[in-house]
């Protein structure tokens, strides 16, 4: 088997406060595959976000990898710093934020922030870089990208704005895009636009992509496999037909039943009690447990399995065996 | 059933225009945003009517005309007979004003942080000099939290016990009609389905009517009795809700049905819509949605169509059968 | 990174005495933590108790002149007066005052005049501020514009004009009495635009959100929302700047005595000391000069950075 583009290894981010040290990040294991969407889902303060931001070395302070490894075709990046950092970001990794407007610079036109980013990476002369930077509007399904390569950011829609980021993030070839909520912020139709044009990058240019969203549905219709996390671990890991069909981990079962779907109609929803508990305040055992109707006294007592201990699919001790309905 | 709420031709305009200053020197013309664009409907009493569309489509802005947070430029809103915005009679009024109450998007931004979840449960019965002794401790139990955390703050609940609190809140005026503008939004899938829950068994209950704001129609589909389209600041279509999921009229329905993300359609290949929703303050010409249309004609690029029935569907196309 | 923030930050707090509450907040833990804070904290709070128990522990009453001997006239500071054998801690001015005390009362009268200059520039700045913000409109360009205007004069030129103003309209008997009044006044009125401008802007972005909606919607009135729902979400920054207020008064109102149009030499304040002692900087006497401007000098520096640690503790984009 190839070598995985991402490979992350017991990856452990932790954040020292005043009231103890909390781990957004625990225990996380997974590859990624050149051509291949990994999803990556949960709510919030799952642990989703920071788990990107550990892979593409964007961790804001106090927060740091205490242990664990992230490898990037087999090398190991986690302790890479300062500048032999920035140089790989751009260059092997990209990244899309949530909101297209921060993260493009108001000040500078779409084309010279292209160009820097081309320049800054590959070994190409000035006008190379600004054909490239064309090329690579066109193809984000930009109209006119020559004409528009001068406007500025505020010029664009959001969905285009959108647009010009994944530009931005493809523009310099990178093995690894890693898209933390890229459609969040747009409406549905947007959205759509969006989505098929992450699917069809991936496929066409071979990239690894790690799509991190809290929306069941993108997840669904774009990724090959889904991780779903739940207080900083992973519950659930596997093809993504498999998971939501067939889901092994309680957590994941119940997400899938409280989504409203559209063929069922008034009935009352299927609900998971209570919320995710806080980092600081993670219940003993499984952090799963005190919202689990399947948790036994050893839930209580040992934490959660590792997902090697259930054919490397599910973190738990009493997984879901039979063939559950999804919209039971 | 009978109407408790009658909208008609309901219309808001902004001024976005720069100050007159700027204009003069930039010789720019005022700019008006029609973001309410002759919109009328009627809700029955103890149903759920639901308006869905993208952001611009005015939605929450006729959910703050209905409850009176924004006055209309044309049209009415009777609640029970009474328009609010002309209406004299203060007592009237006050009844009415009673009767509607609001749940807003954001639970982090509509609970202020410097009171306590009593205070801000009684809040609507105190400010008109009503007994409160013991109503917030009843309301929160009403909305499954308990009694004790009424001499709590804001900052110590999660997003969805915050929704509950606000649920509780416009419950303690007595109201018949809750303008709830995307509830759930901003919540994570599991409490969603909490929240939901528990707005389902108070309509119950206590005989709610709910005027119901979103952009997901997997929500709207679950909750809705009955469903209008919005486009631009007007009503493209209006049906009960089996009869829009089953058979949408309006090719904007189908468009939004279409590109809506499905938890069962794995790997998926559509083709996504054309174009984006265009500026409100330059709409095109005719029908709103023709540059986006897949089967727009001539006509649709110079007459705006009118809502007409079809059966139990209202639509605004003119190819619409 | 946000959401978990946030999440720190809203953690629930299982919630003991008020007390106990307190100690554990964030911004006592940041103060603890900050041992600049904690010094100027110290300074600030001791050189406040002199003043206040100034008579208690003042050695001298330096403005009865029964008790006054001319003979103690330039005592140097830590020595005994060659004629009268009197001992005086940080020695004695021209007229045998013993410095240690006038002092002790100065900074009473520079305390009091600086607490109440803020607190009049604060409750102009901070209602116009919120009227401003909430109403809008024309009542907003008139307050915003008033507030420009004032902002291209020195403050110390208003006070200066407000105070020859006064000076003109008050007789010349109770002129003397009237002079910290005056300054209270001058003081105030040219600092409330600062004030004024924080709040408008915090209004501006309180306004908008629900929870000020949903009062509307149960028909609060517009000033009883800007009281109850807006002002104390907007007393944060208020806070930051009414410290930062406090050191700059004090300073204005030493420079307004500095030039001879503050507190009357019969009633010191620590400007008026500087002002005297200043005649006596090139013959030797320093100690008259220098004394009250350590003090002026400590007492206004460690308010000023106990305004910029509060400012960063209270920022929670700082946390």
């Amino acid at each position: 088997m190839t070598t995985p583009v991402l490979s992350v290894r017991d990856l452990v981010v932790e954040i020292p406060t005043r009231r103890g040290v909390l781990r957004p990040v625990d225990q996380v294991s997974y590859d990624i595959h050149a051509g291949e969407i990994l999803g990556v889902v949960g709510e919030s303060g799952a642990g989703k976000s920071m788990t990107g931001n550990a892979v593409i070395g964007l961790l804001d302070r106090p927060a740091r990898i205490v242990s664990g490894e992230v490898l990037l075709s087999g090398e190991p990046v986690h302790a890479l710093k300062g500048e032999r950092l920035r140089k790989l970001r751009g260059k092997k990794m990209g990244m899309i934020f949530q909101d297209p407007l921060t993260s493009l610079n108001p000040l500078l036109t779409i084309g010279e922030q292209l160009t820097e980013t081309i320049l800054e990476h590959l070994d190409v002369t000035q006008s190379e870089a600004r054909e490239r930077a064309i090329a690579a509007l066109d193809e984000v399904g930009i109209p006119a990208a020559r004409q528009r390569i001068g406007s500025y950011p505020h010029e664009f829609s959001g969905g285009m704005r959108q647009r010009v980021v994944i530009a931005l993030a493809l523009c310099a070839e990178p093995d690894l895009v890693i898209a933390d909520e890229p459609t969040t912020a747009l409406d549905v139709s947007v959205q759509a636009q969006i989505v098929a044009l992450l699917k069809r990058l991936c496929r066409e240019k071979g990239v690894a992509v790690m799509l991190v969203t809290h929306d069941m549905g993108v997840i669904a219709e774009a990724a090959d496999r889904v991780a779903v996390m739940y207080a900083g671990r992973l519950a659930e890991l596997g093809p993504v037909r498999e998971v939501i069909t067939n889901a092994r981990h309680p957590y994941t079962a119940g997400l899938m039943a409280s989504t409203p779907v559209a063929s069922q109609g008034h009935r009352r929803l299927r609900q998971i009690p209570g919320a995710m508990p806080r980092l600081d305040n993670l219940p003993s055992g499984c952090a799963f447990h005190p919202r689990c109707d399947r948790a036994e006294p050893r839930c209580r007592e040992e934490p959660g399995p590792s997902l090697e201990a259930c054919d490397g699919r599910a973190a738990c001790w009493f997984p879901l065996t039979e063939k559950t309905e999804v919209s039971a | 059933m009978s109407a408790i709420v009658k909208v008609e031709d309901l219309t808001r305009i902004f001024d976005v225009s720069k100050p007159w200053l700027n204009r003069v020197i930039e010789r720019s013309p005022r700019a008006l945003l029609t973001a309410v664009s002759e919109v009328s409907f009627e809700i029955e009493e103890n149903s759920v009517y639901a308006l869905v569309g993208e952001s611009g489509s005015g939605k929450s802005t006729i959910g703050k005309i209905m409850v009176g947070l924004v006055p209309p430029s044309r049209g009415r809103v009777e609640v029970d007979g009474v328009d609010l915005a002309t209406e004299t009679d203060r007592a009237k009024v006050d009844a009415v004003r009673a009767d509607i109450q609001m749940i807003f998007q954001d639970p982090y931004a509509s609970l202020n942080p410097r009171w306590t979840v009593r205070d801000i449960i009684n809040e609507p019965v105190s400010i008109k000099g009503g007994d409160t002794k013991g109503l917030a401790e009843r309301l929160l139990e009403q909305v499954g939290l308990s009694a004790v955390d009424a001499g709590k703050y804001p900052h110590e609940f999660s997003g969805g016990q915050r929704q509950r609190i606000c649920i509780a809140r416009a419950l303690a005026a007595g109201p018949r009609i809750i303008v709830c503008d995307e509830p759930t939004s901003a919540l994570d899938v599991s409490v969603q389905s909490q929240v939901l829950n528990l707005m389902s068994d108070l309509r119950e209950e206590l005989g709610l009517t709910y005027l119901f704001i979103s952009h997901d129609l997997t929500v709207v589909h679950h909750m809705a009795d009955k469903i209008g389209v919005l486009y631009l600041g007007g009503l493209v279509e209006e049906a009960p809700r089996d009869r829009l999921f089953d058979a949408p009229k309006h090719p904007y329905t189908q468009m939004l049905f279409d590109a809506a993300p499905r938890m069962d359609a794995f790997g998926r290949e559509v083709d996504p819509p054309k174009g984006e929703i265009p500026d409100a303050i330059n709409p095109p010409p005719g029908c709103p949605f023709h540059p986006r249309c897949p089967i727009a004609v001539d006509r649709c690029r110079e007459e705006r169509p009118r809502l007409r029935p079809i059966g139990e569907t209202r639509v605004a196309c003119h190819l619409a059968e | 990174m946000s959401e978990l923030q946030t999440e720190i930050e809203t953690k629930a707090k299982t919630s003991p005495g008020r007390l106990a509450r307190a100690w554990d907040s964030d911004l006592a833990y940041s103060f603890r933590n900050n041992p600049v804070a904690m010094v100027s904290a110290f300074v600030v709070s001791l050189l406040i108790l002199a003043a206040i128990f100034a008579p208690l522990i003042a050695p001298h009453d330096p403005f009865n002149p029964a008790t006054l001997n001319l003979m103690n006239g330039f005592t140097p500071p830590g020595q005994a007066n060659q004629f009268t054998q009197e001992y005086f801690l940080l020695g004695t001015d021209d007229q045998g005052r013993d410095v240690f005390s006038t002092i002790l009362y100065g900074m009473r009268i520079s305390l009091f005049v600086g607490f109440a200059a803020v607190m009049l520039a604060l409750v102009i700045g901070v209602l116009l501020g919120l009227l401003a913000g909430y109403l809008g409109g024309w009542v907003e360009t008139i307050i915003m514009r008033i507030a420009d205007i004032q902002l291209t004069f020195p403050a110390i030129l208003v006070a200066m004009l407000i105070f020859g103003i006064a000076k003109g309209i008050t007789p010349p008997e109770y002129r003397d009495q009237m002079a910290i009044w005056v300054l209270i006044l001058a003081i105030g009125l040219s600092d409330w635009v600062q004030f004024a401008r924080v709040v408008r802007g915090a209004t501006l972005v309180e306004k908008n959100r629900e929870y000020v909606q949903a009062a509307r919607l149960i028909g609060r009135s517009p000033f009883s929302i800007m009281v109850r729902h807006i002002l104390p979400n907007v007393l944060n920054p208020v806070l930051v700047i009414a410290t930062i207020s406090l050191a700059l008064a004090i300073i204005a109102e030493a420079t307004l005595s500095f030039l001879g149009v503050g507190a009357p030499p019969t009633k010191p304040s620590l400007g008026t000391l500087i002002r005297i002692g200043q005649e006596f900087m090139f013959s030797g006497e320093w100690w008259i000069l220098f004394f009250p401007a350590v003090t002026l000098l400590a007492l206004a520096l460690s308010i000023n950075l106990l305004g910029d640690w509060l400012r960063d503790a209270l920022n929670p984009k700082l946390r």
